[in-house]
C-alpha cells in the first residue's frame, strides 16, 4: 500500500464527531459515513492497553469460541429426575439462577421459590418453617449454571424435580431444565402457595410421564432447527415462545397420544401446553446453554458464555476465564405493569434466561420479534435498532439463526466484552419482572440493559490473565 | 439568582452540538448562563469559571451528561427544566432522524462502507489517538482533526503509517482536499495540477483558494497538522506527503506550507526538493526553503506556483505584486485622511493562527514602534492581557485563552465582534485589520452576523480585510466581498494584501 493508492481511487469517509463535516461532504456528494461514537466506557488505562495489546491472541481464541458456538448442536434427548441426572445434584442442595448468593441476601421472589421448593420437596410444612430451614446452613445453594443448568426467574431446581435433558450432539455436553409452569402464580416468580405447589405435584407425576414417554417415542428433537423455524415466524425465544411452542407441540402431539394410555392425562398434557406460550423457554433456555457450555475455558477468549441475574446481582462469565463470576448489582427493568403493579414493586432483574441473549437470540434477535418491543411503547423500527446495535457488540453472526427483515442476515451471536468496552454499548435483554415480595408473582415485562460493574470487573479480570 | 442542575446518563452528544443547546438555553428568559457539557475534568473547570459548577456534580463520571442552569428568577426552575428536556428530546430525534441506525463504531461503519479509505475523526483528543490505531490496523487513512493529543501518541501513529504507506494527517489539522473533497474547514477548489502540502490550516486554504481564484486547480491537498515539523515527529507525514505528491501523475507542481520546520526537517525536506524533477515552491513563513523562489507571503507562493504550473516566469509575479504595491500605497494615502486625533496603531484580530503570523512578519519591518500578540512571532513582544490591545496588536482568537468551552472564531463571530467593536471605539485604533474565512466547517451566517458591526466600525476606523475563499464555497466569496464593501470595509484579495495596506496606512500617519 501506498499514500498515491487513495488518488487513484473514490474518496470514502467514516465520519467519527461532528456532524457538520458529514453534512458537508453530503453536499459535495462524496460517499461518507456518519458514526454514532460514544465515548468507552471508563476502564483502567492500564487495563485497556493490556487488552489492546494482546488483542490478536483474544481475536483469535474468539474465533475459536464463535467456532464451537456456531456449530452447536442442542437436541433434546430425553427427561429425568434433578437427582439422578444433574451433575452434583444432591437432596440437600438447591439450585438457583444467577450468580452465587447467600440466604441473607436473597431478594424477595427467590426466597420465595425456594420456601416453595422446600413445601414441594416435604421438607417443611409452612412457609415460616421452609424459610428458617433455608436459613439454618442445612440447605446448600448454588448457581444452575454451576451444574450444567437454566433456570428461568428465580431458577429453583429442588432433587425430585423432573428436568429436561438436552444433548449438544456435536461436542456431547449437557444441558438442564425445569418444565415451564405457565404465567401467573407460579414458583419462578417466588409464589408458594399451595396452588402453585399443587401444579408441581401434577406436572411431576402426570406430565413428566406423558412427555418423557412421548420424547422416547419421538426421538431426538432438533432444537436448533426448531429455534430457527420460530425466529422466521416471530418469536425470538425469550420473551415470546409462541410459535416455538407450537412447532413443539406438533411434534410431540401424534407421539403422546400413542404413548400415553390414559386419555384424560395425554389431553391435560396437551392442553396445558397449549394454554401456555412460555412452555417452549424451558427449551430455548438450556439449548442456549448447551451451546455456550461446550465453548468454556477457551484463553484469552472475550466471549460471554454466561449472562445471569439472581435478582440481587447481576454476573457474567467469560469463555476465558473459567467458573471466574464477574458481578455487580442487578437493575430494574424498564417494563409494561400488569395492572395494579408499578416499578415501585418490581424485582431488580432476574433469572438465567440472558442466556438466550448470551447465544444471539432473544433481545439481540428482536428484529424477528417486533411484537416484543410493544411492551415498552416500543414500535417495529426499535426491534430493527437494536438488533442492529447489538452487531457491534457480536463476534459473529448466526450460521441458522436468521432475521427475515434483515434479508436473513444472521443473529447476531457471540457477546465480545472489548467489544462492550470500546464501544460502550451494553447488552440489551427482553425479561419478564417480578414482585419484590414473595409469594406474588410476575408484575409484568420488558426490556433493560444488562448491569454495568460486571463488565468492568471482566474486563479487569481478563487484562489480569495477560499480566 | 440560583444556580440549578441536572445530570444526565447514558446521553451523548459532540461538543459543538452541546455548544449550540448551552446557547439557545441561555437565551431563554430568566436564565442568566447556561452550560450543557459532559462531566469531564476539564468541563468542570469550565463549569466552575461560570459559577455553575453545584454539588450534585461532584462524583460525575466522563460519560455524564451535566446540565447547569444560572437563574434569575427561582421560581421559573420547572419551566426551564422542562425547556431542557424538549432541546435535548429535539436533538435525539435530529441525531436519530427517521429511525435509520447509525454505525455506533469504526468496525460497524465499515460494514456499512466496506470500502470507506479514510476516517475522518474529530472527537475528544484523549479518545482520537485510539480511533486512528484501529483505522490505521485497518489499513484506512486518518486525518485527525482533533486536537490535545499528545505527541507521542502522535509520532506512534505516524510511524505507523508511514510503514503501511498511510496518511494521518493531524492531529490538529484543520484541513485538506483529497481528490476535489473538502476535508473539515476546507474550501471548494477547482481541480488542478497543483499539490500541497501544509503544516498550517488557514495557510493551506489561504494557497488552495488564492489558486483557484487565479484560474489554476488543486491536485491535491494534503494537511499534517503543525506540530509535524516540530523535531520530535520530525516531519514523517510532511516528507511522505511530499514524497506521494512528487510520485503522483497528476501533480505538475508542489506548494509547500509551514511555519518555520526544525532544522533537520528543513534540511530533510530541501534535500527531497533539490532532488526532484517537478518545480516546488516552500513557503516556510519566516525561513527560506530550498530553491530560488523564495516567495515573501502565502499570496506569493500561491501566484507562483499557478505560474510555475502554467510554464510562466516567476519575474512576472514578482512585477504583478510590485505593480499592485503601487495601487496600494495610492489607497493607502487616500484611507489615511480618515485617521484623526490619536488614531495611529493596526488592531489584527485573526481567525487563521497563520494570518495572524503572517501579519506579524510582514509588519514588523513596515511599522514603527511596539508589536504586541498572544502569539507572537519575529520581533513581536508577547501581549500581557490578549483581551486588552496595546500599540500595534496582533490577536490569534483560535488561541486556547479564547476558545476554551467555546467554538473556533472561524464558526462562532461572538468574540470576534464584539472586539471589533470595542478597538473601533479605542482612540488609537486606526485599521482594524481582519481575516474572513469561508468554506465548510466555517460559519455559514456570516453575512448576517457581520454586516452591522462592520458598518458601524467603519464608520470610526478603516477596516481592511481579506476573504479566503472561493466563489464555489457555500458562503460564495463574491456575495461576501459586495457585503463587507457595502459596510464600508475595503477588501483585499489575500491576507498579505490587507496587511501591507494596513501597513502603508499606518506608516504615513504622523502622530
Amino acid at each position: 500500500m501506498s499514500i498515491q493508492d487513495i488518488f487513484q481511487s473514490e474518496l470514502q469517509v467514516v465520519n467519527i464527531g461532528l456532524t457538520s463535516f458529514k453534512e458537508a461532504l453530503d453536499d459535495v456528494g462524496a460517499k461518507a459515513v456518519q458514526v454514532e461514537w460514544k465515548p468507552p466506557i471508563e476502564v483502567s488505562l492500564e487495563a485497556r492497553q493490556t487488552i489492546y495489546a494482546n488483542r490478536k491472541r483474544i481475536e483469535a481464541a474468539n474465533e475459536k469460541v464463535m467456532d464451537i458456538i456456531l456449530k452447536g448442536m442442542p437436541q433434546l434427548v430425553g427427561m429425568g429426575t434433578a437427582r439422578d441426572v444433574i451433575p452434583g445434584m444432591k437432596d440437600n442442595l438447591i439450585l438457583h439462577a444467577g450468580p452465587p448468593i447467600t440466604w441473607d441476601r436473597m431478594c424477595g421472589p427467590m426466597r420465595g421459590a425456594i420456601m416453595g421448593a422446600l413445601i414441594y420437596e416435604g421438607r417443611a410444612d409452612t412457609s415460616e418453617a421452609a424459610a428458617e430451614l433455608a436459613a439454618s446452613g442445612d440447605i446448600e445453594f448454588a448457581p444452575c449454571h454451576e451444574h450444567a443448568t437454566v433456570g428461568p426467574m428465580a431458577g429453583i431446581v429442588s432433587a425430585s424435580m423432573p428436568v429436561f435433558i438436552l444433548e449438544n450432539t456435536a461436542f456431547g455436553n449437557e444441558a438442564y431444565c425445569t418444565m415451564n409452569e405457565g404465567l401467573g402464580k407460579v414458583l419462578r416468580y417466588g409464589a408458594y402457595s399451595e396452588e402453585v405447589i399443587k401444579r408441581l405435584k401434577w406436572m411431576e407425576e402426570v406430565m413428566y410421564p406423558v412427555l418423557q414417554g412421548a420424547i422416547a417415542a419421538v426421538g431426538p428433537i432438533d432444537l436448533k432447527n426448531l429455534i430457527a423455524q420460530a425466529l422466521h415466524m416471530g418469536d425470538e425465544v425469550h420473551n415470546r415462545n409462541r410459535a416455538a411452542t407450537s412447532l413443539l407441540y406438533r411434534q410431540l402431539a401424534p407421539a403422546i397420544i400413542r404413548s400415553c394410555d390414559d386419555k384424560d392425562n395425554a389431553a391435560d398434557v396437551l392442553d396445558f401446553i397449549q394454554g401456555n406460550d412460555h412452555f417452549f423457554l424451558n427449551l430455548s433456555m438450556p439449548a442456549c446453554k448447551a451451546t455456550l457450555d461446550a465453548a468454556r475455558d477457551i484463553k484469552d477468549s472475550s466471549v460471554l458464555v454466561v449472562m445471569s441475574r439472581n435478582g440481587t446481582d447481576f454476573g457474567i462469565q467469560l469463555a476465558g476465564t473459567g467458573n471466574q463470576w464477574f458481578t455487580g448489582p442487578s437493575d430494574v427493568p424498564d417494563a409494561l405493569f400488569f395492572p395494579g403493579y408499578t416499578k415501585e414493586d418490581a424485582n431488580p432483574d432476574i433469572g438465567d434466561s440472558s442466556i438466550t441473549e448470551t447465544n444471539g437470540l432473544g433481545g439481540f434477535a428482536i428484529a424477528a420479534s417486533p411484537a416484543i418491543v410493544q411492551f415498552v411503547g416500543g414500535n417495529a423500527a426499535d426491534a430493527i435498532r437494536y438488533t442492529k446495535e447489538m452487531y457491534e457488540i457480536s463476534a459473529a453472526e448466526n450460521t441458522v439463526y436468521q432475521i427475515p427483515y434483515l434479508n436473513f442476515r444472521g443473529t447476531p451471536t457471540g457477546i465480545d466484552l472489548v467489544n462492550v468496552i470500546e464501544k460502550n454499548i451494553l447488552p440489551f435483554i427482553d425479561t419478564g419482572v417480578a414482585h419484590r415480595e414473595p409469594g406474588i408473582g410476575q408484575v409484568g415485562a420488558g426490556v433493560l440493559r444488562a448491569s454495568l460493574q460486571p463488565f468492568i470487573h471482566a474486563f479487569e479480570g481478563l487484562a489480569d490473565c495477560f499480566r | 439568582m440560583s444556580v440549578i442542575g441536572r445530570i444526565r446518563q447514558g446521553i451523548y452528544f459532540d461538543s459543538v452540538t452541546l455548544m449550540n443547546m448551552g446557547r439557545e438555553l441561555s437565551g431563554m428568559e430568566g436564565v442568566v448562563d447556561a452550560a450543557i457539557v459532559m462531566g469531564t475534568h476539564e468541563n468542570k473547570a469550565i463549569l466552575q469559571a461560570a459559577g455553575l459548577l453545584i454539588d450534585l456534580f461532584a462524583d460525575t463520571s466522563d460519560s455524564d451528561l451535566l446540565i447547569g442552569v444560572k437563574l434569575d428568577d427561582p421560581s421559573k426552575e420547572e419551566q426551564i427544566l422542562e425547556a431542557v428536556d424538549v432541546l435535548l428530546s429535539k436533538r435525539k430525534e435530529v441525531s436519530e432522524g427517521d429511525n435509520t441506525f447509525l454505525p455506533q463504531s469504526l468496525d460497524g461503519a465499515l460494514t456499512v462502507l466496506p470500502d470507506a479509505n479514510l476516517v475522518l475523526i474529530s472527537i475528544a483528543g484523549r479518545y482520537a489517538a485510539f480511533e486512528a490505531q484501529k483505522a490505521l490496523d485497518q489499513g484506512r487513512h486518518v486525518m485527525m482533526f482533533s486536537d490535545n493529543v499528545s505527541i507521542e501518541d502522535e509520532v506512534a501513529l505516524k510511524i505507523v503509517a508511514r510503514e503501511k504507506g498511510l496518511l494521518v494527517m493531524g492531529p490538529d489539522c484543520g484541513t485538506a482536499i483529497i481528490n476535489g473533497v473538502p476535508l473539515a474547514f476546507a474550501n471548494v477548489v477547482r481541480r488542478g495540477k497543483i499539490g500541497i502540502v501544509a503544516a498550517s490550516g488557514t495557510g493551506l486554504q489561504e494557497v488552495s483558494c488564492l489558486i483557484h481564484n487565479a484560474g489554476a486547480g488543486i491536485s491535491q491537498a494534503i494537511g499534517t497538522g503543525g506540530r509535524d515539523v516540530k523535531k520530535q515527529v520530525g516531519g514523517i507525514m510532511f516528507i511522505e506527503g511530499l514524497k506521494a505528491l512528487l510520485d503522483d501523475a497528476e501533480t505538475e507542481t508542489v506548494l509547500l506550507v509551514s511555519k518555520p520546520p526544525d532544522a533537520d526537517v528543513l534540511a530533510a525536506v530541501n534535500a527531497i526538493v533539490a532532488s526532484s524533477s517537478k518545480p516546488v515552491v516552500s513557503m516556510f513563513l519566516g525561513a527560506s526553503g530550498a530553491g530560488d523562489n523564495n516567495p515573501q507571503s502565502l499570496e506569493e507562493a500561491a501566484l507562483m506556483s499557478v505560474a510555475l504550473a502554467q510554464k510562466k516566469s516567476l519575474d512576472d509575479v514578482r512585477s504583478e505584486l510590485k505593480q499592485r504595491d503601487e495601487v496600494l500605497l495610492a489607497q493607502a494615502e487616500e484611507l489615511r485622511n480618515k485617521c484623526t486625533g490619536k488614531q495611529q496603531y493596526i488592531r489584527g484580530l485573526f481567525s487563521g493562527g497563520t494570518f495572524c503570523t503572517e501579519a506579524q512578519l510582514i509588519l514588523e519591518d513596515m511599522v514603527k514602534g511596539d508589536m504586541y500578540a498572544n502569539a507572537p512571532a519575529g520581533r513581536v513582544q508577547s501581549l500581557e492581557d490578549a483581551m486588552h490591545s496595546v500599540a500595534h496588536t496582533f490577536v490569534d482568537l483560535g488561541e486556547d485563552e479564547f476558545t476554551v468551552g467555546r467554538p473556533h472564531p472561524m464558526i462562532d463571530y461572538t468574540l470576534r465582534n464584539k472586539r471589533i467593536a470595542d478597538e473601533a471605539d479605542d482612540a488609537e485604533t486606526a485599521v482594524i485589520l481582519l481575516d474572513i474565512v469561508l468554506g465548510y466547517g466555517s460559519n455559514m451566517n456570516l453575512v448576517e452576523e457581520l454586516k452591522d458591526v462592520i458598518t458601524d466600525a467603519a464608520r470610526k476606523v478603516v477596516v481592511v480585510c481579506s476573504v479566503t475563499g472561493t466563489d464555489m464555497d457555500p458562503q460564495n466569496r463574491g456575495a461576501v466581498i459586495s457585503m463587507l464593501r457595502k459596510s464600508g470595509a475595503v477588501v483585499l484579495p489575500s491576507n498579505a494584501a490587507a496587511c501591507l495596506l494596513a501597513g502603508y496606512v499606518v506608516s504615513g500617519l504622523s502622530v
